[in-house]
């Protein structure tokens, strides 16, 4: 009887060490089998201007109210123009500042004289709820120098971006963490 | 007529860029950066520190009150300062889509937070799930009632665990989804904003965690399967007593997870010639399940595809042609919009079915072993001289500590 329970539990023993070895070399092996597809820097989420559509998704889908997208001017793009039809909503009865005739809903874009007959155009970021509807008007009707961005200094970098999900185009990519954005001007140069 | 006008011009440069003469310069953007790199391994030397503490204090100092403050340190730290991501659970996905997929390489830092929990699960069991994983954390410090639930029902409950690894891992294999980082469902709190659904969500767990300790660890976490797995071969493990077990009975009630083995002395084996035949054929009946698994879900691939944008994408542009559904949603007006032709598309939905084809028998294999090892388990029965923890599904909270009347005296 003695006997038996020795064997019993040099077998337990056996099947323990076993199974030790048998979960543990997978995992450790891991970083071997991926040490080319590793990377030390590491990602952060970006839209590519140039693929976007501006669906207007990325005001609504991101997990930070207001959403982390914001929109930029590439200035070296902008036309300055006086009819700005990302600054001006289509149909306005007049052409002036007004909040009425502003296509942006929270007043985020600002307008300033330059010079005749310029105007340069800004985004109040902290206004800006990346809804996108300048960058549609900018580039169905102007320059398209108006674009989204992931601004990251607020983007909390999900493991997985909440708008890349939705992202009909998809415009949202993993990007290297050293140059997390992708700038339109630069793209055209 | 506006439409028009956009396919018309080209689109860039409609207006002339304008040559000012008053020296204008172009404000400059400020393009403002993430924490840099060097942070994220500092919340690895964090983890490590938090997991050897954990080990320490529930090992050695056997403290249930060191063990809670650890828990409130975790839950700030990479719960509301760090703000969730990337977590140990998440990382799941991460290395499976690295290991299935060429174009995608891995953060350094998911592959540790991958692999340190597990490697300490190997040396010391659970002690992420007790004391580190900032979801283990939430849900412990606000379970404060403990109702038993039944062993039945507790045992079908914990079957969910392994499905959703199984299909976490297939979706991020084939690129479609995270689903474990979509359902999430602390991840809200920890940023203090979050939409509704992950709200109430959350709000449930929270409070159904109140009187049944854990739920999310219990019956949902896919990481909590592995850390099963790997703590059932730990080389140390909390034990109930610090001595000697005098099977005096009055840890039976003291885990809310009903995690406690109790003594069994001596079982009851009349014939152990039957036993082992028993023991064979169910042993035998193991790859049996495993491979109906593989053929169930092999048949399930294409409708699981469904949960790849293009696959969705792609039915929805057949039913507008064979069925005269207009195609509405965003996703098919950004594909008319892109230029992309219908056949590549449906080229795509093949490659993404194939795929799913391949990768949803390894997890019917997954599956049926694990149901077929669980019920073979279920048959057996060990001699037990003591009151113990069961070693994968006992997280080390320490709680049935205080139940043990056998003491230390230095």
């Amino acid at each position: 009887m003695k006997k038996n329970k020795d064997k019993q539990e040099t077998r337990r023993e056996f099947v323990k060490i076993a199974g030790r070895i048998l979960v543990a070399a997978p995992v450790l092996s891991l970083p071997l089998i991926l040490s080319k597809k590793t990377d030390i820097k590491g990602f952060v989420w970006q839209i590519d201007p140039n693929k976007c559509t501006s669906c207007e998704l990325c005001k609504s889908s991101c997990v930070m109210t207001p959403s982390a997208v914001k929109c930029m001017n590439a200035f070296p793009m902008c036309g300055y123009c006086d009819f700005c039809p990302g600054f001006l909503r289509q149909g306005a009865k007049t052409y002036n500042t007004a909040a009425e005739n502003q296509l942006c809903p929270v007043g985020a874009l600002k307008r300033k004289f330059v010079e005749e007959p310029y105007f340069e155009y800004t985004v109040d970021e902290t206004l800006c709820d990346g809804c996108s509807k300048c960058v549609k008007g900018c580039y169905n009707f102007g320059n398209g120098s108006l674009y989204l961005q992931i601004m990251h200094n607020l983007c909390v970098n999900c493991n997985q971006c909440a708008i890349a999900r939705k992202c009909p185009s998809d415009a949202i990519t993993r990007v290297p963490a050293e140059e997390p954005y992708i700038r339109k001007e630069l793209k055209k140069v | 007529m506006f439409l028009w006008q956009t396919y018309l011009y080209a689109q860039p440069q409609r207006f002339p860029r304008p040559e000012f003469e008053g020296g204008y310069t172009f404000p400059t953007h400020q393009f403002l950066y993430q924490r840099g790199p060097l942070w994220e391994y500092m919340d690895v030397a964090v983890l490590t520190g938090a997991l050897l503490a954990t080990a320490w204090m529930v090992l050695k100092k056997r403290s249930r009150q060191g063990l809670v403050w650890i828990s409130v340190f975790s839950l700030a730290y990479f719960g509301f300062y760090r703000q969730g991501c990337i977590c140990a659970i998440g990382s799941v996905q991460n290395l499976s889509m690295a290991l299935f997929n060429n174009d995608y390489s891995i953060p350094l830092t998911a592959l540790l937070y991958f692999i340190i929990p597990l490697v300490a699960a190997l040396f010391f069991g659970r002690v992420f799930c007790a004391g580190v994983c900032p979801l283990g954390a939430i849900q412990e410090l606000t379970g404060f009632r403990q109702i038993r639930i039944p062993r039945k029902v507790e045992a079908v409950l914990g079957a969910i665990p392994f499905v959703y690894l199984g299909l976490a891992v297939l979706f991020a294999a084939t690129e479609s989804q995270f689903l474990i980082c979509r359902y999430d469902p602390f991840v809200g709190f920890f940023r203090i904003d979050a939409p509704y659904t992950m709200v109430i969500f959350g709000s449930l767990l929270l409070i159904t965690g109140i009187f049944v300790n854990r739920p999310y660890c219990r019956y949902l976490c896919p990481y909590g399967v592995l850390q099963n797995i790997f703590s059932r071969f730990s080389i140390r493990h909390m034990t109930i007593t610090p001595a000697e077990c005098r099977n005096c009975r009055l840890c039976e009630s003291g885990c809310p997870y009903d995690a406690i083995l109790q003594s069994d002395p001596c079982p009851a084996v009349d014939k152990p010639d039957k036993s082992l035949k028993e023991s064979i054929l169910y042993i035998s009946m193991i790859p049996l399940i495993a491979a109906a698994f593989a053929v169930l879900l092999y048949n399930f691939a294409p409708s699981l595809a469904v949960v790849n944008d293009n696959v969705k994408l792609a039915r929805e542009i057949r039913h507008e042609k064979e069925d005269g559904i207009k195609a509405i949603s965003k996703n098919a007006v950004a594909f008319y919009e892109s230029g992309r032709t219908e056949d590549d598309l449906f080229a795509e939905e093949q490659l993404i079915i194939g795929r799913f084809r391949r990768g949803a028998p390894w997890v019917g294999i997954f599956l049926g072993l694990s149901l077929g090892i669980g019920l073979f388990r279920l048959s057996s029965r060990k001699v037990r001289k003591d009151y113990e923890p069961d070693r994968g599904r006992c997280y080390s909270c320490a709680k049935c500590l205080k139940y043990c009347p056998v003491k230390i005296n230095n």
